[in-house]
C-alpha cells in the first residue's frame, strides 16, 4: 500500500474502519454444524461478508464484526442458524 | 518560431492542444464556443490526439475533468460565465482534490437578462474556490499563460487547478498576431504530468469519503500552502518562458511606466491593455502616473501590492463588483496594503455588462483623482461622467 | 455460476459503516465478485458514501472516488477516458449510485454518458428513497409509501427508470434484485463483457427506509418479484428478456401474490391498514400494477 503525501481526502481500507462493529450486536446468531447442510446461502447473503467458506463446505462466522442483523438466519433453509440474544457482558 | 494571426480562443485551442492533455471535457457557451471548436478541428485532423468528451453540460464538463485528472491524466476544458457558474461546486471539487485541471473562462456577463459582453462578475464570483486565476489582456498572453499554467498547476508543490481569464469578444473574438513556439520547445518546457495522487488498481484508495474536522482543517490548510508556494513559482516561470521565448507579460502584475510615478492605476485584462494607451496620454500631459496591470488575482500577490503602495496612491478599476461592497480587486488591493502602507487608494466599478471602457474613459478616470475630485469609491459613467 | 463456486475475495472489508442488513453492501458484494479487483469505482452522494467510513480508513479495497451527488456518470466518462488513453481498457469502471443520484438529479449526467457511449456500468441500488438524508422521497418512491416529505403517502406513481434507459438504446441493461444473487451476478458478468454503456439497476429493499425488520432484507426482495412490485429483465441489443419468475409472471404461467403481501410487510405503507384499511388506495396500487404489467406484456412478450 503507497501512501501518498498530499494532504487531501485520501483513505486507505481497512478491515474494521468502523471499528469492531460487533459491538453493534444485540441478537447473535447461533450455527448448528449439525443441521448445516452447505447451501452457503447465509455466505451469499450476509450484509457484512463475515460469514466465510470453509474448505470443507461449512461455513464460519466473524463475531468480531458481525452486525446481528439476522439475514443469516431468516435465509437458512433448515433453520441451522438461530437468533439469540447476547449477554450484556460478552 | 511561427506566427499565427487568429481570435483569443483559437489560439487558447492552439495552446491547449500544444500541451497535450489526455482528456478535453467539452461543453458550448458563447463567447467560449470557437474555442471548443478550435479544438475539434484539431481531433479532426489528427493533430489533438486525446480524448475529446462532448458532456451535457458544464457541471459535467468539470466532473469528466476531475474523473480524467483522478485517473492520472492531464485535462483541459473551458467555459464562461453561467457555464462557470453551473460548475461551481466542482470547481470547489477539483481544488479541494488538489487536482491540476486546466481551464480557460472567457469573461462574460452573468444573467439575467441575457448578456454576452465582457465583465468579470464570473470568475471574480469564484474566488473563493481555490483556483488559481491569471487575467490575460493578448491573444499572445492567452497562449503564454495557458502554457505556463500546465507547468504551474501540476508542479509538485502547487497541485491546484488553475483558471486563465479572459474578456469576451473583445480578446476572444479579436485577431491579434501571436508567436507560437515549436511542438518540442513546448514538450520541453512542460514536464510529464506525475499527479499528487490517482485511482490505481494496483494501490486502491477511496478518495473523498466522510472527513471530520480537524483533518478537513489540514486540507485547507495545504491548500493555501500549496498557492503560497505559486507565489514563488509564478515568477521563476514566467521568467523562464521570457528566457526561452523572449516574451513575458509580467508575472503577478506588469508594470508600465511606472518609474517615477506617483499614482498607479490597477486594473485587469483588457481594461489594463486599454489602460496603457490612456497612461501614454497622460504621461504626455505629465502626469507622473503609471499602470500596474494586475495579471495574477489568485494567489492574490499581497507583497507585490504593498510594493505598490510603497511607491505611490493607487487608483483601481474593476471591471466586477460585489454587491452589497465594492469591486473585488479594489477591496483586496486595500485588505492587502492594511497597517503597511499610506497610500491613498481610490476604486471606481466600470464596463460592467461589457458597456465599453476606452482610454479616454480611464483618462478622465485618473484625472478625476488626480485632481481631487474622486469619492474613495464610486461608479464611472453614472453621473454626468 | 453455482453459489459454492462465487470467490471468497470481499471487496466491501467487514467493520464498515453500514446498517445491519444493508442491502446496498449485500449487492455490492455480489457485484464486486463478478467484477473482480481490476475495477475502478465512482460513488456519488449516497449511502455507500457514508458506508465507505471515515477518513482517514475506508471499508473498499478497490479504488474510488466520491463525487458530488448530481456528477457520478459524468465523472465516470472522465474516468473511463482518462484510463482508456491511458491504454488501461481492461480495467472496469464501475459508477454505483442511489435512486436519488439516478432517477432525479443524477438524471441529466447518466443520460449523457449513454449517449456518448461511454464504456462503464451504472449500477443504481434503489431503496426507492433517498435514504443518506433520512428517507425522503424520490421519482423511485412507490405511490402511497410514506416518507418524510410525503407523510401522508406519496401521490404519485414512480418512474420506470428501466424503459427511459432502454430508450437510449444501449448494449445492455437490466433489473435484479439483491434477493436473487446467481441473477445479478450473471447481469453484471454480461455487462463485463460487453463494450460500451450498460445499467443495471438492483432493488434494495433498505429495513429502516421501509420500515421493517432487519433481518428480512431478502424476503422482502422475493415478495417484491412476487408480487410484481419489481421485475426482473434483461434488454440486450433491444431485446428485452425477464428473468425467473418475472418471465413467468409476464407469461400468466403464474399469478402473481396480491401486491398487499409486500406491502403489508412494510412500515411504510402502514397508514394504509391502519387504523383502518384504505381500500381506495390499496385498490389503486393492485389496479396500477395490474396495468403495467399488461403493459409489460404488450411491449416485451416474445410472440
Amino acid at each position: 500500500m503507497k501512501k501518498y503525501d498530499v494532504v487531501t481526502s485520501i483513505s486507505y481500507p481497512k478491515k474494521g474502519a468502523m471499528g469492531k462493529t460487533g459491538s453493534w450486536r444485540v441478537f447473535k446468531p447461533k450455527l448448528d454444524k449439525n443441521k448445516c447442510v452447505k447451501c452457503l446461502q447465509c455466505w451469499v447473503f450476509c450484509p457484512e461478508g463475515v460469514i466465510t467458506k470453509n474448505k470443507d463446505g461449512t461455513v464460519s462466522i466473524d463475531f468480531d464484526y458481525c452486525k446481528g442483523c439476522g439475514v443469516c438466519a431468516n435465509v437458512c433453509k433448515v433453520k441451522a442458524i438461530v437468533m439469540e440474544r447476547e449477554a450484556e457482558d460478552k | 518560431m511561427n506566427v499565427m494571426i487568429d481570435t483569443g480562443n483559437y489560439i487558447a485551442a492552439k495552446a491547449a492542444v500544444m500541451a497535450k492533455p489526455d482528456v478535453v471535457a467539452a461543453y458550448p457557451i458563447t463567447p467560449q464556443t470557437t474555442l471548443v471548436e478550435g479544438i475539434a478541428k484539431y481531433v479532426a485532423t489528427g493533430e489533438y490526439k486525446g480524448e475529446y468528451i462532448c458532456v451535457e453540460s458544464e457541471h459535467s464538463a468539470m466532473s469528466a475533468c476531475i474523473g480524467a485528472s483522478a485517473a492520472g491524466s492531464r485535462t483541459f476544458t473551458a467555459t464562461s460565465s453561467h457555464g462557470l457558474l453551473l460548475m461551481h461546486e466542482m470547481l470547489h471539487w477539483a481544488a479541494l482534490a488538489r487536482l491540476p485541471v486546466i481551464m480557460c473562462n472567457i469573461n462574460r456577463v452573468i444573467g439575467p437578462g441575457w448578456n454576452i459582453w465582457a465583465d468579470q462578475n464570473d470568475s471574480i464570483s469564484q474566488r473563493d474556490t481555490g483556483w488559481i486565476q491569471f487575467y490575460c489582456s493578448s491573444n499572445q498572453e492567452i497562449f503564454d499563460t495557458v502554457i505556463q499554467s500546465f507547468k504551474l498547476g501540476e508542479h509538485k508543490k502547487v497541485g491546484l487547478p488553475v483558471m486563465i481569464n479572459y474578456d469576451a469578444f473583445i480578446l476572444s473574438h479579436t485577431s491579434m498576431p501571436a508567436y507560437i513556439p515549436e511542438q518540442k520547445e513546448i514538450d520541453d518546457f512542460i514536464p510529464t504530468f506525475k499527479p499528487l495522487w490517482k485511482l490505481d488498481v494496483d494501490n486502491p484508495i477511496t478518495f473523498g469519503n466522510i472527513i471530520g474536522p480537524a483533518h478537513y482543517e489540514k486540507v485547507r490548510k495545504a491548500m493555501q500552502d500549496a498557492q503560497e508556494n505559486a507565489k514563488t513559482l509564478i515568477p521563476e516561470i514566467a521568467k523562464e518562458w521570457k528566457n526561452k521565448f523572449g516574451r513575458y507579460h509580467g508575472d503577478f502584475v506588469e508594470r508600465y511606466k511606472c518609474e517615477g510615478a506617483e499614482y498607479i492605476l490597477m486594473a485587469m485584462g483588457a481594461l489594463g491593455a486599454e489602460s496603457k494607451a490612456a497612461i501614454d496620454n497622460l504621461r504626455a500631459e505629465g502626469l507622473k502616473i503609471g499602470l500596474a496591470r494586475v495579471r495574477t488575482f489568485r494567489p492574490f500577490p499581497k507583497e507585490e501590492m504593498i510594493k505598490l503602495g510603497k511607491q505611490a496612491d493607487l487608483i483601481v478599476i474593476d471591471r466586477n463588483i460585489s454587491i452589497g461592497s465594492e469591486g473585488a480587486l479594489f477591496n483586496e488591493t486595500k485588505a492587502a496594503l492594511y497597517n503597511k502602507s499610506d497610500a491613498k487608494i481610490n476604486g471606481f466599478i466600470a464596463g460592467l455588462g461589457g458597456k465599453d471602457v476606452t482610454y479616454q474613459d480611464i483618462e478622465k478616470i485618473c484625472k478625476k483623482v488626480i485632481n481631487g475630485k474622486a469619492k474613495d469609491f464610486e461608479w464611472y459613467g453614472f453621473e454626468g461622467d | 455460476m453455482a453459489i459454492k463456486d462465487l470467490p471468497n475475495d470481499e471487496c466491501v472489508l467487514p467493520g464498515s459503516a453500514a446498517c445491519p442488513g444493508c442491502p446496498a453492501t449485500l449487492g455490492l458484494r455480489m457485484v464486486f465478485k463478478a467484477l473482480g479487483k481490476n475495477t475502478v469505482m465512482v460513488v456519488p452522494a449516497c449511502c455507500t458514501a457514508v458506508i465507505e467510513s471515515l477518513y482517514p480508513n475506508t471499508s473498499f479495497d478497490i479504488p474510488v472516488m466520491n463525487i458530488a451527488f448530481e456528477a457520478a456518470a459524468a465523472g465516470a466518462s472522465g474516468v473511463e477516458a482518462a484510463l482508456r488513453k491511458q491504454g488501461k481498457t481492461d480495467t472496469t469502471v464501475l459508477a454505483w449510485a442511489g435512486d436519488g443520484g439516478t432517477y432525479d438529479i443524477g438524471i441529466q449526467a447518466l443520460s449523457g454518458a449513454l449517449e456518448r457511449q461511454t464504456n462503464f456500468i451504472y449500477i443504481c441500488y434503489n431503496n426507492q428513497i433517498y435514504s443518506n438524508t433520512g428517507i425522503q422521497r424520490s421519482g423511485a418512491t412507490p405511490y402511497a409509501a410514506w416518507t418524510t416529505t410525503t407523510v401522508d403517502g406519496k401521490t404519485e406513481f414512480r418512474k420506470e427508470m428501466g424503459e427511459i434507459i432502454m430508450a437510449h438504446h444501449i448494449p445492455y441493461s437490466a433489473q435484479a434484485c439483491v434477493s436473487y444473487p446467481e441473477d445479478l451476478y450473471n447481469k453484471v458478468k454480461k455487462a463485463k463483457s460487453i463494450k460500451g454503456p450498460k445499467y443495471i439497476e438492483i432493488l434494495a429493499p433498505c429495513p429502516p427506509g421501509w420500515r421493517f425488520s432487519m433481518d428480512k432484507t431478502v424476503e422482502l426482495g422475493t415478495l417484491a418479484v412476487d408480487t410484481g412490485a419489481w421485475a426482473l429483465y434483461e434488454c440486450e441489443n433491444d431485446v428485452v428478456t425477464f428473468n425467473g419468475k418475472s418471465k413467468l409472471l409476464l407469461e400468466k404461467k403464474i399469478e402473481p401474490k396480491p401486491i398487499e403481501e409486500w406491502i403489508k410487510q412494510q412500515g411504510r405503507f402502514r397508514h394504509l391498514f391502519k387504523p383502518e384499511r384504505d381500500e381506495k388506495r390499496l385498490k389503486e396500487i393492485q389496479e396500477h400494477t395490474n396495468q403495467v404489467w399488461e403493459r409489460y406484456r404488450k411491449c416485451y412478450l416474445q410472440k
